[in-house]
């Protein structure tokens, strides 16, 4: 049954690795804008000339 | 909101991302580079995802007569229901799912982050490497090379396969996002993003095997553990592989396909972090009443409960964005295929909870039910965003000559498609339903004195059947609904030409910011000592990991599990046996887990203990009543039941679909790597004497002579010892007898009977 502990902690780990991912995302400025990131990807991109 | 307050919002936000991006100076405006998508990965995944498709829903449909047609396609051992439905699930999942993840993803994150895929190199070899191990799938599952692990059945060279393509494929995912113009990435990637860490966390702890030959080897894990650690990697597989990257997918095309944002960024944000943290709790509920310990089960059971809230945050983010846009779904299939996926992806996410509850698990456990939840969420979740995605972008891959985009050759045959696989699903889904109950309920019907209604497992199989044939009948809708799907996109392709590589001018974001902030780089660690939580939490981590470390060696090598006395490995002829068993995917069809309920101990016996697995590397506790479970089939019946159930079924059972396996008779057992077998349990923990494996072969002589004695003996008259099915008889007849024998003297360690 010992397996629970390995199960446990690789579960934890990677509970902490997507707090860790969060604070690091939330701190580095990934939230600060809410507002244009869902219209700004509707723009499709313009052609290149020439090509 | 009108388009002309939309516009104006937009113009506004435009001006106040200029203002937050750059702090040093304005804007460097016009200032564009030009990036060119690779459309050819794109194309290769797409075609891949569509040819795999229509291979993996027709091997289903062929299981699927085979359940009422016993007889179909029957003697050809490849071809049998055992060995091909880990075809069809891995067919399905990895081949089908797997390349529309891939030319979902390479087509949504170049033009998310605005920059090509990292490496041409790694696109190919990403894309040659996976098909490379579809086709070793392909090969090596039909002829019995097996795991019996779900969706893990791959052995281990492939394992390893998988691990190096992953990685390139991470790798190259990673190495484009590093080249993103913005510095913001948008709610897709981080769902890439999640796929990519913990598929490969779960693919690497499950497929921890040791081998015994080229293709095959025993699970590191035994019983109890194995069960808890395959389920943690199954229902995972399910999250991060069938749900995470497809919620990617949903965010990037959902608004594409509508034009329109999404419903709400902030319900993003919480439902993203919420579901990658509560899924990998949730394994536990594939294990509910059988020998996992009560605490584990609950903690599986809370977990998946609360996921209904991250899930239906993610339908609703989905379903919302097309507020205002309705009208658009009448005329437009891509949108339709979107709306019944992502519907269905809400229907499913609330009966997984429900069926997470453990009253609503005791009735739909190994039923049909399960099969109907599966199907419910996979053909219309996954094959519904599939699909919407090939309509989708195939029209803007290939282009006319003018350089604009094809139009879909057939919007008439795009909506059959959408209603062939709806009603298809539909015609599955509900006859599953039907059966899976109907099934269970006379499974657990008593007579009032006491004694079961319906003594005969065959008799509950008897009264399913008709929805056996309704099952397949949708199975094969939901399959010509991809034909026709398969022939509008061919001529689509053919009305214009591909274009390869797609040109485009892109502003760099970062570029502009990076020269607007000319501070100094501190040093990681300085920077971390300001930051007190997150050197914490580092630090944590460090330590967790250390912890693992240590723990792994102690498990694998020593079992320190409280054990039933009596409970002693199986000897070399029954792991030979119990490989046969494995080869012919025997656990496809039956369990080998009698839960605590008193319709299953007066049908199966005294309900199965934790201890009695001890010695199973891999578990077979199966998931699956197709037949009737066989825990304690051992002693039940002599002998020469056995002979004749396996040669012919119908010979003992009138009735009963449960195929036929004449090679068993007719091939002599492989004894060449017996000896190997027991060295290899002997590292993974079972107690075998040192040297045992010496007189391995011997013992299995002598055990098979006095089966093939006792057969004899009751009138069967070509039985050889080396045959297969004297292997297969000795393991049956062993399966749970354990518990009834005397415990064995102190000393003694040898795996004798």
């Amino acid at each position: 049954m010992f397996v629970i502990a390995i199960l446990l902690i690789a579960s934890i780990c990677v509970a902490a690795c997507f707090l860790i991912g969060y604070l690091w995302a939330s701190r580095s400025g990934q939230y600060d804008d809410m507002h244009t990131p869902a219209i700004r990807m509707l723009f499709d991109d313009r052609r290149a000339s020439g090509k | 909101m009108s388009i002309d307050q939309l516009s104006s919002s937009i113009s506004s936000k435009i001006a106040d991302i200029r203002s937050t991006v750059a702090t040093g100076g304005p804007l460097p405006v016009g200032r564009t580079e030009t990036v060119s998508y690779d459309n050819e990965i794109v194309r290769k995944f797409a075609i891949a995802a569509a040819g795999w498709g229509i291979i993996g829903f027709l091997v289903g449909i062929i299981i699927a007569v085979k359940l009422y047609l016993p007889d179909f396609l029957a003697g050809i051992d490849f071809l049998s229901y055992g060995r091909l439905r880990p075809l069809h699930t891995n067919a399905v999942i990895f081949a089908f799912a797997g390349n529309a993840i891939f030319f979902g993803v390479y087509y949504s994150l170049q033009r998310l982050c605005k920059a090509r895929m990292y490496s041409d190199l790694l696109s190919n070899i990403h894309f040659w490497g996976w098909q490379l191990i579809i086709v070793s799938a392909a090969l090596t599952l039909p002829l019995g090379f097996t795991t019996s692990k779900e969706y893990a059945e791959l052995e281990w060279p492939i394992d390893i396969a998988i691990t190096l393509v992953w990685v390139t494929f991470g790798w190259n995912m990673i190495g484009t996002i590093a080249r993103r113009k913005d510095k913001h990435m948008y709610v897709a990637i981080w769902f890439y993003l999640a796929t990519f860490l913990t598929v490969a966390l779960l693919h690497v702890v499950n497929s921890l095997e040791l081998p015994v030959s080229f293709l095959k080897s025993y699970s590191a894990y035994a019983g109890v553990q194995d069960a808890l650690v395959q389920w943690w990697y199954g229902h995972n597989a399910v999250a991060f592989f069938l749900t995470t990257p497809f919620l990617g997918i949903m965010y990037y095309f959902v608004p594409k396909a509508a034009d329109r944002p999404v419903y709400s960024y902030r319900l993003s944000i919480i439902h993203f972090w919420a579901l990658v943290f509560m899924y990998i709790w949730a394994g536990p509920h594939h294990l509910l009443y059988t020998a996992l310990p009560d605490w584990a089960q609950s903690l599986g059971v809370v977990f998946s409960f609360m996921l209904i809230a991250p899930s239906w945050g993610g339908m609703i983010n989905g379903l919302l964005t097309l507020r205002g846009a309705w009208d658009k779904v009448k005329s437009d299939p891509v949108l339709k295929f979107f709306v019944v996926g992502v519907t269905a992806y809400g229907m499913s996410t609330f009966e997984g909870p429900m069926m997470s509850l453990k009253n609503v698990n005791a009735i739909a456990h190994y039923t049909d039910y399960i099969i109907a939840h599966v199907h419910l969420g996979a053909l219309l979740w996954n094959g519904g965003l599939t699909f919407a995605m090939l309509y989708y972008i195939f029209p803007r891959i290939y282009r006319q000559k003018d350089g604009s985009p094809t139009k879909l050759h057939s919007i008439k045959l795009a909506n059959w498609h959408f209603w062939l696989m709806t009603l298809g699903v539909l015609f599955y889904v509900v006859p599953m339903y039907i059966g899976g109950i109907t099934q269970s309920l006379m499974w657990k019907q008593f007579m009032p004195d006491g004694s079961l209604q319906y003594p005969n497992f065959l008799e509950t199989v008897t009264q399913i059947i008709p929805m056996y044939v309704l099952r397949s009948v949708g199975g094969t809708m939901y399959l010509v609904g991809a034909l026709v799907g398969v022939y509008n996109l061919y001529k689509t392709a053919k009305s214009g030409s591909l274009l390869r590589n797609e040109s485009v001018e892109v502003v760099n974001h970062r570029l502009a910011e990076a020269q607007g902030q000319p501070e100094k780089k501190e040093s990681w660690h300085r920077f971390l000592e300001a930051r007190p939580l997150r050197f914490a939490i580092y630090t944590f981590v460090a330590v967790l990991i250390g912890g693992v470390v240590e723990y792994v060696p102690t498990t694998l090598i020593k079992s320190n599990i409280p054990t039933i006395a009596s409970v002693t490995p199986y000897t070399p002829l029954e792991i030979e046996g119990r490989d046969l068993y494995i080869r012919e995917g025997c656990n496809t069809c039956h369990s080998q887990m009698i839960r605590p309920f008193r319709d299953e101990t007066e049908r199966y016996g005294e309900y199965s203990k934790a201890g009695e697995f001890v010695y199973d590397h891999p578990f077979l506790w199966g998931s699956k009543r197709t037949g009737p479970d066989l825990h304690r089939v051992g002693a039940k019946y002599p002998d020469a039941w056995h002979w004749k159930h396996m040669l012919e079924p119908r010979s003992t059972s009138p009735g009963s679909i449960m195929p036929a396996y004449p090679w068993l008779y007719d091939s002599k057992l492989d004894t060449t790597h017996t000896e190997g077998k027991i060295i290899t349990l002997r590292n993974l923990g079972v107690p075998y004497a040192d040297g045992f494996e010496r007189v391995a072969v011997q013992d299995m002589k002598t055990q098979a002579n006095k089966i093939a004695e006792s057969l004899k003996g009751t009138g069967v008259k070509d039985v050889q010892p080396n045959m297969e099915i004297v292997a297969m008889i000795a393991y049956l007849q062993r399966l749970g007898t354990d518990i009834k024998k005397a415990a064995p003297q102190a000393k003694s360690e040898t795996a004798h009977k």
